[in-house]
């Protein structure tokens, strides 16, 4: 409506006017108020449910009368049992590598197939979709998949001896010390894909202006990428970071199709500790508490990387 | 539009009056959370279902996501909390013994005694499926693990008898090595390897130790000598393991047996549906013996279907459901499809193949004698969190993160302690 056309005397206009930029100015908030109710309630909420229950001495149900921190001393204790290892130094042990290995391989994979692709080449089109096809499955899939391609009696131990290399050896899946590394194989070639396409996104978003400049310049290939493109992709490290990071430590269906645990429990990831606890083993306290630490150790890495990054992007 | 309102209304009014009659009788369904979905154990309840359709109550299945038992509980611990109840669901030892503790199962104590159940069921069953003197569940059926499973071709070949004692059956092991056959197919998850474990203890330190250390779980036995003797042999028997076995499914494992690729398996009764599955017949294809040094025993685990504390009007079809599965007709036609034994000793055992009714004897006997223990492995001889550090040492041992068996011996009372 047009206020020029309109003939009502002003007073009687200005609360209508006012009511639809109340309702303007409330309509994001009412919107976005039944999300964020939930997220507080089944986020957070239960964030300090699962604290509270850790200082319990909950087992198959929940129990509410406080007992103190027994539940942590406990864990405590194994963090440092590593001969035998406990189930938790194995696990958080098991979550260093995996985590360090995923991570670091799936970014150099994946900015490296990135910069290969976009060297104009021919078939890039049919090439894109099969390296960011693993992606569609799930780690359920991906599991089920590598543990009878790794496995000795089945898959690829098995197909090269029939071929007549019969002194090829590859039982890491069946090593109670490499098993874990064929998680880090299995999760790589699931994710190094996507994080190629985020890669070869942020690649074509660079300015080829800046590029030709490099090169009249004098710029090497090499230091064009060194120098100047890498360091340009800074936001894409960033978010691939973090997704590479939640997916590390959510990778618990992988280790259970994949390894189901592992030999003597040896790919035990701090997830599976967690469920096995909580679920399997009716100590609810212990499980809860694992999801505190889990919680804490994350947001230890995780936020002073944001805020360090979000903190420059602002200044 | 009024007369849309005055139909609505009148439909809103015949909706509210049969909710109204349908809650003045009883409701003529059974609603059951079980995980036996695989072929065969799918086709033993059907016996189950068919019976209660006779008597005139439907079956509703409860869903469960994903499949398996891990997953049942989980479901069936998010039921309770929200106060709804299915009428019964299968379960497994400790489980029914902490939800009675919660208070919501339901009271059988009536029909258990019209039946018999007292007299009937093995003592040792009834401590799960009794709490405070009321009997909670319906046990469907006991396994026993102290088992050897063993290919007849296999055995024929090699020239092998019954071996009576340990240090037989390693010398049979040895001539199947020699023979250049898998001498024991095994399948390396841990409560494959805890469920051997069970009757190599039993085997080791006889019927006396065994209770007092895995049913009682007295410190003085967890750490004694015969204890360390048995993670020896332990130690003896993987030897004789394919370098493959690691991870294995037990099923896969029974498959090398029933092939001809591996000559024995340690495993409970549930192995043999797999023989049955491939139209095996014990004594000329496959025999069964007791794990030897342990004739006379019975290691024991049992599928029990827990009652829970339904309201008035649902009650009759649970009790329907508790008669019918502890019928003798049903624990015969059940358990000759699903490998085990029936849950009360009175059933007949002519349906049964030579393996059960050896079964069927054997646990007879265990009852009487005092012989009837539960295994630790399966969850039987100690809650679930005992249960599990267990498996967790014997799997350990078994795969060279503990190295000895006084390492081995340590730390099982120290997770055993941990656990309590």
């Amino acid at each position: 409506m047009s206020s020029v056309a309109t003939t009502e005397p002003v007073s009687a206009r200005r609360p209508a006017v006012s009511l639809r930029a109340r309702l303007q100015d409330a309509l994001p908030k009412i919107v976005l108020a039944p999300s964020f109710a939930i997220t507080l309630v089944f986020v957070y909420g239960f964030i300090l449910w699962t604290v509270y229950l850790s200082f319990t001495n909950s087992k198959t149900f929940p129990s509410y009368a406080l007992t103190g921190p027994r539940a942590y001393q406990r864990l405590w204790r194994w963090t440092f049992e590593s001969d035998p290892p406990s189930s938790w130094y194995t696990s958080i042990v098991n979550m260093g590598i995996f985590g360090f290995l995923y991570i670091f391989i799936c970014l150099a994979l994946g900015l490296l197939l990135a910069i290969l692709l976009d060297q104009k080449i021919r078939g890039e089109g049919v090439l894109r979709p099969i390296f960011l096809y693993p992606m569609a499955l799930s780690f359920i899939v991906t599991g089920v998949a590598w543990k009878w391609f790794l496995d000795p009696g089945l898959g690829l131990e098995q197909t090269l001896h029939q071929f007549g290399w019969t002194s090829f050896h590859f039982d890491w899946i069946k090593n109670k010390d490499f098993v874990i590394y064929t998680v880090v194989i299995a999760g790589v070639w699931q994710a190094s894909g996507f994080i190629m396409a985020m890669f070869l996104a942020g690649l074509r978003g660079i300015d080829s202006e800046i590029m030709k400049a490099a090169q009249i310049d004098g710029a090497s290939p090499f230091q064009l990428y060194r120098r100047i493109i890498i360091p340009l992709l800074r936001p894409v490290f960033l978010s691939a970071f973090i997704v590479l990071a939640h997916m590390a430590i959510k990778s618990y269906d992988l280790v259970v199709a994949l390894t189901s645990g592992g030999p003597g429990g040896s790919a035990w990831l701090p997830s599976n500790f967690m469920y096995e606890y909580t679920f399997k083993r009716n100590e609810m306290a212990v499980g809860s508490a694992s999801a505190v630490i889990m919680l804490m150790t994350i947001s230890a890495i995780i936020v002073p990387y944001l805020y360090s990054e979000l903190k420059e992007k602002a200044r | 539009m009024r007369k849309f309102l005055t139909t609505t209304a009148m439909i809103a009014l015949a909706v509210a009056g049969a909710g109204a009659s349908a809650r003045a009788a009883d409701v003529k369904e059974v609603q059951m959370l079980h995980w036996w979905t695989s072929g065969g154990e799918a086709a033993a309840l059907n016996v189950l279902k068919q019976d209660l359709s006779k008597e005139g109550y439907a079956w509703k299945d409860v869903p469960v996501a994903g499949g398996g038992g891990d997953a049942a509980m989980t479901a069936l611990k998010a039921m309770v909390a929200a106060g709804n109840y299915p009428t019964a669901s299968q379960m497994l030892g400790y489980t029914v013994l902490d939800y009675a503790q919660e208070g919501v199962m339901g009271d059988l104590t009536a029909t258990a005694k019209k039946e018999g159940w007292d007299k009937s069921v093995p003592k040792a069953l009834q401590k799960f499926a009794v709490y405070n003197g009321k009997w909670v569940a319906a046990p469907v059926n006991v396994h026993s693990v102290n088992w050897l499973w063993i290919n007849k071709a296999v055995m024929d070949k090699i020239g092998g008898k019954q071996p009576k004692t340990f240090a037989e059956l390693i010398a049979l092991l040895d001539k199947a090595k020699a023979a250049g056959v898998v001498p024991l197919a095994l399948g390396g998850q841990n409560w494959q390897e805890a469920t051997m474990f069970d009757s190599i203890v039993l085997s080791t330190g006889g019927p006396e130790f065994y209770k007092k250390a895995f049913n009682d779980l007295d410190e003085a036995s967890l750490k004694s000598d015969t204890m360390k003797k048995s993670f020896d042999n332990l130690a003896t028997i993987v030897k004789y393991v394919d370098p493959n076995f690691s991870g294995r499914d037990w099923n896969l494992a029974t498959a090398m047996v029933i092939k001809g690729d591996a000559l024995v398996q340690v495993m409970g009764d549930w192995a043999k549906g797999e023989f049955v599955a491939a139209k095996k017949t014990p004594g000329t294809d496959y025999l069964c013996y007791r794990f030897p040094g342990t004739e006379g025993s019975v290691i024991y685990n049992s599928d029990m279907f827990g009652m829970f504390n339904v309201p008035a009007d649902r009650k009759a079809a649970q009790v329907a459901l508790a008669t019918a599965t502890l019928s003798k007709s049903f624990q015969s036609a059940f358990n000759v499809v699903k490998g085990s034994v029936p849950a009360r000793t009175d059933v007949p055992d002519t349906a049964f193949d030579a393996c059960g009714k050896k079964g069927i004897a054997d646990l007879k006997a265990a009852n009487e004698g005092g012989t009837l223990f539960g295994s630790l492995a399966q969850g039987y001889g100690a809650p679930p969190a005992i249960a599990n550090a267990y498996k967790d040492v014997v799997s350990k041992f078994v795969h060279g993160q503990i190295k000895t068996s006084d390492e081995a011996v340590k730390q099982l009372v120290q997770a055993i302690d941990d656990a309590r």
